[in-house]
């Protein structure tokens, strides 16, 4: 079972949902990151999203865009990610870590030295935006034959029909975009999400997370009430733009908007 | 390469090859997958053919001429050189085949608010047009640099109605503004056509863009055929995108004895780094929905480009083009700003037609070609757009107030 599911079905277990928080990795510097998922950790989060930054995230809204603008300046590679990974697990083999990103500086690194390379460095799971199952004919494998889980996303478009195509496709859990729209847009109505995700769940078995337009403990709630774990992050990532110059004081604020949306989740279960 | 094999891509996934494909966000899939079965229909539509011809004779103003040019064919002793005159259309360039088209597209499907991303403008222009012409609500987005470069057009995009979004993320120039144009098309959605601009982005726009503009090397081949009697020896166009070369080629690709070159933005020499010249001096790669050459670092993030014109100032190339690279179909080419300057002040000077800065490259390349070449071979530049919007750029290089 790999370390996703493991999480996963441990909290399904006590009725608890999951807390997915999701920062750039190299933002604001790579010297940072590592010590930034510790916090996230600390602060409640159950399985890591850690963004890869690309040149042209074009499913992505400002606040993410300049976060990879910020990396970047530093020169962030998607080797060096990997080696910040290695590094987070050296004191946490626990919290799963899914690397999220764009396709392009994997193919840059080739496909097989990319899933040997993320296997070794302890990722758990890859979510490549711009990757439909249609196109991952070849990575695909490679993923699953190392135990590494590939995630895909699900939108407010998908039909039912491409649904279970690409749950088929998917293992560790599915990403449901709650809106049309990108990263960091303030759209999300949970009475639509309620209803997509029941309808996703009666397609397949796999945990259901919900990402986009979550900001809060009461919105992180109220998609935690119908989903299996909701997914933080364009307010983190604000969070780190405006706290840029004072690590000890970043952490702080990231641990402070982390903490109640772990309480106001935790507070479904009982 | 057989010639069913050269005519039948894209396949049902919208590959070239190892090129092209879908490479988008889940949210796009669906809208996508419609478009290319609507088109489909289309495409086979009598009714939607023949309104399309309707608008391209009447509205766009075609066929375009086949010029001999006399004076830069003896000018440069060699081969015969033949102008296919794309400058000519309706707002001065090829993409107005391409923006009628894909706005019909549009009114079929019901959509009435387009999107559009421009690097020098001539897209946008040709875009707010159409939807002006056919009552659609138009967004054009433009790199913040490119809106300063190209301030005639940006104006000219408002008096028709449209509205221009300057992009400030990235390199501010024509693959930010394609970003941006993206980023809309995921939010509106449900009423938006995205009109793009060139043979790229996902499956199956490299498809549909190629087929509008395929009127240019259908009549370039049958004008040829009736002025002199045979088909071209080489056909030359400049690609940034590679819309006007690929209009230009498709007809041709089973016309063995017709060479082909595309010529790219070499801007201050392949070996600067400073350059738009993904197939001469770059590798495959995924970027805006489709795997293609590209211009990239060692880890795979897209690189700055530079041209001094704007609208070749792109880090990728349409995915057929990579196919018709890689198989040897097609020669692929690059000249600098400094030859591509000098390019344009040679047609301008020598037969009274102000190319594009664009076109200018195949003029600078075709005339090093011709050159080469014997008196009785004939070699066919595309002119795809007219020059006017650039004098502002050519202006400043003489050290002249405009």
């Amino acid at each position: 079972m790999s370390r996703i599911e493991t999480v996963l079905k441990r909290l399904k277990g006590q009725g608890r949902k999951a807390l997915i928080p999701y920062i750039t990795a190299g933002d604001p510097h790579p010297d940072v990151t590592v010590d930034l998922m510790h916090t996230l950790v600390d602060a409640g989060a159950d399985i890591i999203e850690l963004g890869v930054p690309f040149s042209d995230p074009m499913a992505d809204g400002p606040v993410i865009a300049l976060a990879c603008e910020r990396s970047l300046k530093h020169g962030t590679s998607l080797r060096q990610v990997l080696k910040m990974v290695e590094a987070f697990r050296a004191s946490d083999s626990e919290t799963p870590v899914v690397l999220m990103g764009y396709l392009n500086p994997v193919e840059a690194m080739g496909y097989t030295a990319f899933a040997d390379a993320a296997k070794a460095a302890g990722v758990d799971g890859v979510l490549t935006v711009d990757l439909p199952p249609e196109e991952a004919e070849d990575v695909a494998p490679l993923f699953s034959e190392r135990g590494l889980d590939a995630i895909f996303l699900l939108a407010p478009t998908t039909t039912e029909e491409r649904i279970r195509a690409i749950s088929g496709h998917s293992s560790g859990y599915v990403y449901y975009v709650s809106f049309k729209g990108v990263t960091g847009a303030a759209r999300i109505d949970v009475d639509d999400v309620a209803e997509k995700v029941s309808r996703i769940h009666s397609l397949t078995a796999l945990p259901v997370g919900v990402g986009f337009g979550i900001r809060d403990a009461e919105t992180a709630a109220a998609v935690g009430r119908v989903s299996d774990g909701v997914i933080v992050g364009s307010v983190l990532v604000d969070t780190i733009a405006k706290n840029q110059e004072d690590i000890e004081a970043l952490k702080t604020a990231l641990a402070n908007l982390l903490r109640p949306m772990r309480e106001a989740l935790d507070e479904l279960a009982s | 390469m057989t010639e069913e094999m050269l005519r039948s891509l894209p396949d049902s996934r919208g590959h070239f090859g190892a090129y092209g494909g879908r490479f988008v966000s889940e949210t796009l899939m669906d809208s996508l997958m419609h478009l290319e079965k609507q088109y489909f229909q289309l495409r086979d539509d009598p009714e939607f053919q023949a309104q399309f011809d309707k608008e391209l004779a009447d509205y766009v103003g075609r066929p375009s001429p086949l010029y001999f040019a006399e004076r830069l064919t003896r000018e440069t002793g060699g081969a015969q050189i033949w102008l296919k005159r794309e400058d000519l259309n309706h707002t001065g360039a090829h993409k107005v085949n391409n923006t009628i088209g894909q706005a019909l597209l549009a009114s079929f499907l019901g959509k009435k608010r387009v999107i559009a991303e421009t690097g020098a403008g001539q897209h946008g222009v040709a875009t707010a047009t159409v939807c002006a012409r056919l009552g659609l609500e138009c967004h054009v987005f433009m790199g913040a640099e490119d809106v300063q470069r190209q301030s005639l057009n940006v104006y000219r995009m408002k008096l028709l109605g449209a509205e221009v979004h300057p992009v400030e993320s990235g390199t501010r120039t024509l693959k930010d503004a394609m970003n941006d144009a993206m980023r809309d098309w995921v939010t509106n959605v449900d009423d938006t056509f995205y009109i793009i601009g060139t043979v790229a982005g996902p499956h199956p726009y490299p498809l549909l863009v190629r087929d509008f503009q395929a009127v240019i090397g259908r009549e370039t081949r049958a004008q040829c055929l009736d002025k002199t009697g045979r088909l071209p020896d080489a056909l030359v166009a400049c690609v940034g995108g590679g819309s006007n070369a690929i209009g230009m080629f498709y007809p041709f690709l089973t016309d063995e004895s017709v060479e082909m070159y595309g010529v790219e933005a070499g801007g201050l020499g392949l070996d600067s780094g400073q350059h738009a010249a993904p197939l001469s001096a770059g590798r495959p790669g995924v970027l805006h929905g489709n795997r293609t050459y590209l211009m990239e670092d060692e880890n795979g993030q897209i690189s700055g480009t530079h041209s001094v014109s704007a609208g070749l100032d792109y880090p990728g190339v349409g995915p057929e083009h990579s196919w018709l690279k890689d198989i040897g179909r097609a020669k692929y080419v690059a000249v600098t700003d400094d030859e591509a300057l000098a390019g344009f002040r040679r047609l301008t000077r020598v037969e009274g037609i102000m190319p594009a800065l664009e076109s200018a490259h195949a003029v600078a390349y075709a005339t090093k070609l011709a050159a080469t070449m014997d008196k009785d071979k004939i070699v066919v530049i595309n002119v795809s757009g007219r020059g006017d919007k650039d004098i502002h750029t050519i202006a400043k290089l003489d050290g002249i107030e405009v």
